[in-house]
């Protein structure tokens, strides 16, 4: 099959953000920066260059000093990525350049265990986020991990530390201006090492595809988030390392792979297969058959191939299985991306608004994973399950009872099925987008759009290509040390947790 | 050297519609292309270089000449995939599939597709013979006084556009005219009409209902499923409907044809992917049906010894014969419905001891069709009829038949295979009849 047919492009434009282009130079830049009104600025996005990074990235580990410091092993990576790193080994950001503008802060807190080395973090990072350039990114790592020596009361002192850099993070990615995010990835170190010492590669490989994704374009509208990574399972899946890899546009760490992408015919889903395919995948776009023109002419641009099926149909799951296996010998993917809402207030909800909301947000995706799950040979062993759910069903949404129910329940399903397959090497994760643009956003009412749009940290709605990203990140080979989690993309949206 | 028929992997089709309505708009080419890339898409065959597509148009506008090419060129196809057209009246869609399973067959090719349309809302209209000598002969006209000259032949009674109709060239009747001849000859009636036209919209609706055409079908321009279908038609509301056909002169019966059970003029397209089930296997593919074997037959309707759509009851028996088959070996049967009565004069045909004596040469009657074997996913009185688009209907249906029957367990005539004949009948007293088999 040749790929002269295949598009790196989400087939659907985004409807334009006309306030965001207005304020973002000229006159209405002058008269919005006069009037303390918001200026979302232009996020970069992977395409725009071929850097992973515009600036050097700054790498440190606090408290300084520690013999078991990721720090070396996070600038390994991150110079096989292509950027350009500065060590600052002693935790002071003397070696940094004022004039020049930083890409990215990488700062390894997983020894911060006292409250004390809380004010270490602040001191290292209080001066290296002013060097930091436009989308900079702030990751830091911690350490999930119960293990530990020490009295019962020191533990507590290390979960309350460790608690206190998600509040570090959070507020950090509000306070981030032009484009900057600010993201926490906590690892779980779990048995590597000999006697409580640390095997800094195997944490930094588990690590490598979040970091990667973290740090670079692909996480534009992901801020505010905390993921957990799990080392043990890193190490338990075929050692597929991220290593030296640069996450460039031309990558393709999915070929040879088959993704199922369900609700691909538009939207958000037509940007999760037109980006899965352009990583090397063969999508299969499944979606209903009344949108079968649409799901045709998404499928033969991306090189795909299209299934047509209700999958609230009671048969569904089975179809879909047998698709799979007799098709294409098995998929490596499968993303849950078709949803519908239904909007009314709870008082008003009749029943088959509930009911059909529910039957494709929720009752389909759980029936469709457990049929994959049960049919020998539909699923690869090392697969990939990556739900959409939303920060509706996060945080809760006035008028979308049903729609947040359905949405919560994926999360809970990806937080319980995750440890139920994970001996089969398999990870189950979502993504929770907030405000995206697309079809359907660009048909809210104007005012209520605009709201919507500004009710973020980046003060924009994000792209269909956003949530893309992420849940290309989640079902990268090299991810497998990340599981259960629920990621939100949303800008860090104001609503919700 | 050694032969084996191809596969029929799947097939597409844009919905019928009705003409002058949802497809106003929309070309031939449109109406092939769509149903080309729904094809592809579904079967995962964007950027691939495939043997040939073969297709064609009855309604065809002289500046199509090569229709099927520039659909396959406006396709996700590999635009190195080779087209043709062909034309033989309704016929034209099995006959495409005919060409393209013998290449197959004989390996000269792997894998191709078989496809036709028409519309009669983007019908090419002619002008009058007179204008178009007197405008042939301008263009040979070098002198301004010659051209004048010319010029002045011209009359208003040849500006009036010719627009095509489904008379035939010979004797001028129109093929609804013909077919109440031959209705009236084998005293068809029109309650027996009624019944098939009945029995039409209601398998045809109840396999819409069961998501039959999930992977048979593409929506296009808005339309999910064939607007002609009635699914809460009657026999009652078929018999109020006034007689269209056979109210001339020279019938001698009762009028009993009407828009109920005959097809109306309908717009669409359709496809059928063909393989060697070594390309299948390949690329796992599936193989829903084989197309085993085929046969044409012509009659003599011009001089009225036979009636203009009869061809395919003296095919069937030639084709079966060659291949040591009865009718009653067939667990299905497709008869294209251009008419009800026209499958009903086939049958009646094939049932006729004295009949299939003299004409078809047979010792015995050729057999009779149990109505639950036939046309058991509706046919043209319900899709309605887009001429060339209906060979590729009934094929990909009839081979998903077969298939679900297989898997099924279905019962058949011979144990662990299961067979249909397909009998399309067409213009100029054509017709074409396959085999086909699943196992």
């Amino acid at each position: 099959m040749s790929p002269q047919n295949r598009s790196t492009q989400a087939p659907a434009a985004a409807p334009a953000d006309r306030y965001r282009e207005a304020v973002s130079h000229g006159a209405g830049a002058v008269v919005a920066q006069r009037l303390g009104l918001p200026r979302p600025s232009t996020l970069r996005r992977r395409g725009d260059d071929d850097a992973l990074l515009l600036g050097p990235a700054l790498v440190a580990s606090v408290p300084a000093g520690d013999d078991a410091s990721l720090a070396p092993a996070l600038a390994r990576l991150l110079r096989q990525a292509g950027a350009t790193v500065v060590e600052a080994a002693d935790g002071a950001t003397a070696s940094i350049d004022k004039r020049s503008k930083s890409g990215a802060i990488v700062l390894d807190a997983t020894a911060v265990t006292r409250v004390d080395d809380l004010d270490a973090v602040r001191a290292v990072l209080a001066p290296a986020v002013r060097t930091l350039g436009p989308s900079g990114r702030v990751l830091l790592l911690s350490s999930s991990s119960t293990a530990g020596g020490g009295l019962v009361l020191d533990a507590v002192e290390r979960a309350a530390v460790r608690a206190g850099l998600e509040g570090l993070v959070r507020t950090l990615a509000k306070e981030l201006r032009d484009g900057g995010t600010a993201n926490l990835v906590r690892i779980d170190a779990g048995g590597v090492g000999e006697a409580g010492g640390v095997d800094r590669d195997a944490v930094v490989d588990a690590a490598a595809s979040t970091v990667l994704f973290f740090v670079s374009a692909a996480s534009a509208y992901v801020s505010g988030q905390v993921v957990d990574v799990s080392v043990d399972l890193g190490r338990a899946g075929d050692a597929v390392r991220a290593g030296a890899r640069t996450p460039s546009v031309a990558d393709q760490p999915l070929a040879g792979q088959v993704a199922v992408v369900t609700g691909a015919a538009r939207g958000i889903g037509a940007a999760i297969a037109a980006l899965l395919a352009a990583r090397g995948a063969h999508v299969v776009g499944v979606d209903v058959p009344a949108a079968g023109d649409a799901l045709a002419r998404l499928v033969n641009a991306v090189g795909g191939s299209a299934l047509a099926l209700d999958i609230t149909a009671d048969d569904a799951g089975e179809r879909l299985a047998r698709h799979v296996v007799e098709r294409h010998g098995g998929a490596q993917i499968v993303v849950h991306n078709a949803g519908i809402t239904r909007d009314k207030l709870l008082v008003n909800m009749d029943e088959a608004r509930w009911r059909s909301v529910l039957a494709v947000n929720l009752t389909a995706q759980l029936r469709l994973t457990r049929a994959l799950l049960d049919t020998d040979g539909a699923l690869t062993k090392d697969a990939r399950i990556v739900a959409v759910s939303s920060t509706s069903g996060l945080a809760g949404n006035r008028g979308q009872s049903n729609y947040a129910t359905s949405k919560a329940g994926v999360a809970g399903m990806v937080r319980a099925l995750a440890p139920a397959v994970a001996h089969r090497g398999i990870t189950v994760n979502a993504v929770a987008p907030g405000f995206i643009e697309t079809e359907m956003t660009a048909a809210m009412p104007t005012l209520t759009r605009e709201v919507a749009r500004r009710l973020s940290s980046l003060r924009q709605g994000g792209l269909p290509v956003d949530v893309a990203e992420t849940i290309a990140w989640l079902a990268d080979p090299a991810s497998s040390a990340v599981t259960g989690q629920v990621v939100r993309v949303c800008g860090q949206n104001m609503i919700g947790a | 050297m050694t032969t084996s028929p191809a596969a029929i992997v799947g097939g597409n089709r844009t919905p019928f519609a009705r003409a002058h309505g949802r497809y106003a708009h929309a070309s031939a080419q449109d109406l092939m292309t769509a149903a080309l890339d729904g094809l592809v898409a579904r079967h995962g065959l964007a950027g691939m270089r495939l043997g040939d597509v073969a297709g064609g148009a009855v309604l065809k506008h002289s500046r199509d000449f090569n229709l099927t090419r520039e659909a396959v060129l406006s396709t996700a196809l590999d635009p190195a995939t080779p087209a043709y057209d062909l034309q033989m009246a309704c016929a034209t869609g099995v006959e495409t599939a005919v060409m393209v399973a013998n290449k197959i067959a004989l390996g000269q090719i792997e894998v191709g597709i078989a496809g036709g349309v028409d519309t009669a809302s983007d019908a090419p209209i002619a002008v009058d013979d007179g204008l178009r000598r007197v405008l042939i002969a301008l263009s040979r006209a070098k002198t301004p006084r010659a051209r004048l000259a010319t010029l002045a032949r011209l009359r208003p009674q040849q500006l009036k556009p010719q627009v095509p109709s489904t008379a035939e060239a010979r004797t001028g009747l129109s093929m609804g005219e013909h077919a109440a001849l031959t209705t009236a000859r084998w005293k068809i009636t029109r309650e027996a009409q009624d019944e098939v036209a009945l029995a039409s919209h209601t398998a045809l609706a109840a396999a819409y209902e069961r998501g039959f055409f999930d992977d048979l079908l593409t929506p296009f321009a808005g339309l999910e499923r064939d607007d002609n279908l009635r699914p809460d038609t009657s026999m009652e509301r078929l018999g109020r409907l006034t007689p269209v056909f056979g109210r001339g002169a020279g019938v001698g019966a009762e009028a009993t044809m009407t828009a109920g059970n005959s097809t109306p003029l309908t717009d669409g397209a359709s496809a059928v992917l063909l393989a060697s089930d070594a390309w299948a296997a390949r690329h796992r593919q599936p193989v829903l049906a084989h197309l085993v074997d085929a046969e044409s037959a012509a009659v003599d309707f011009a001089s009225g010894r036979e009636g203009l759509l009869m061809a395919g009851v003296y095919a069937a028996p030639r084709l079966l014969a060659r291949r040591g088959l009865r009718l009653a070996d067939m667990d299905l049967v497709e008869i294209h419905e251009a008419f009800a009565s026209t499958v009903l004069t086939t049958l009646a045909g094939w049932e006729d001891a004295q009949f299939c004596a003299t004409h078809l040469g047979l010792d015995a009657p050729f057999g009779a069709v149990e109505r639950d074997r036939l046309n058991v996913a509706g046919s043209s009185l319900a899709t309605g009829h887009p001429f060339a688009a209906t060979g590729g209907r009934i094929l990909a249906t009839v081979a998903k038949l077969l298939r679900e029957r297989v898997d099924a367990g279905a019962p058949s005539q011979e144990a662990g295979v299961q067979r249909a004949l397909v009998s399309v009948c067409a213009a100029g007293g054509q017709g074409v009849v396959a085999l086909v088999e699943a196992r």
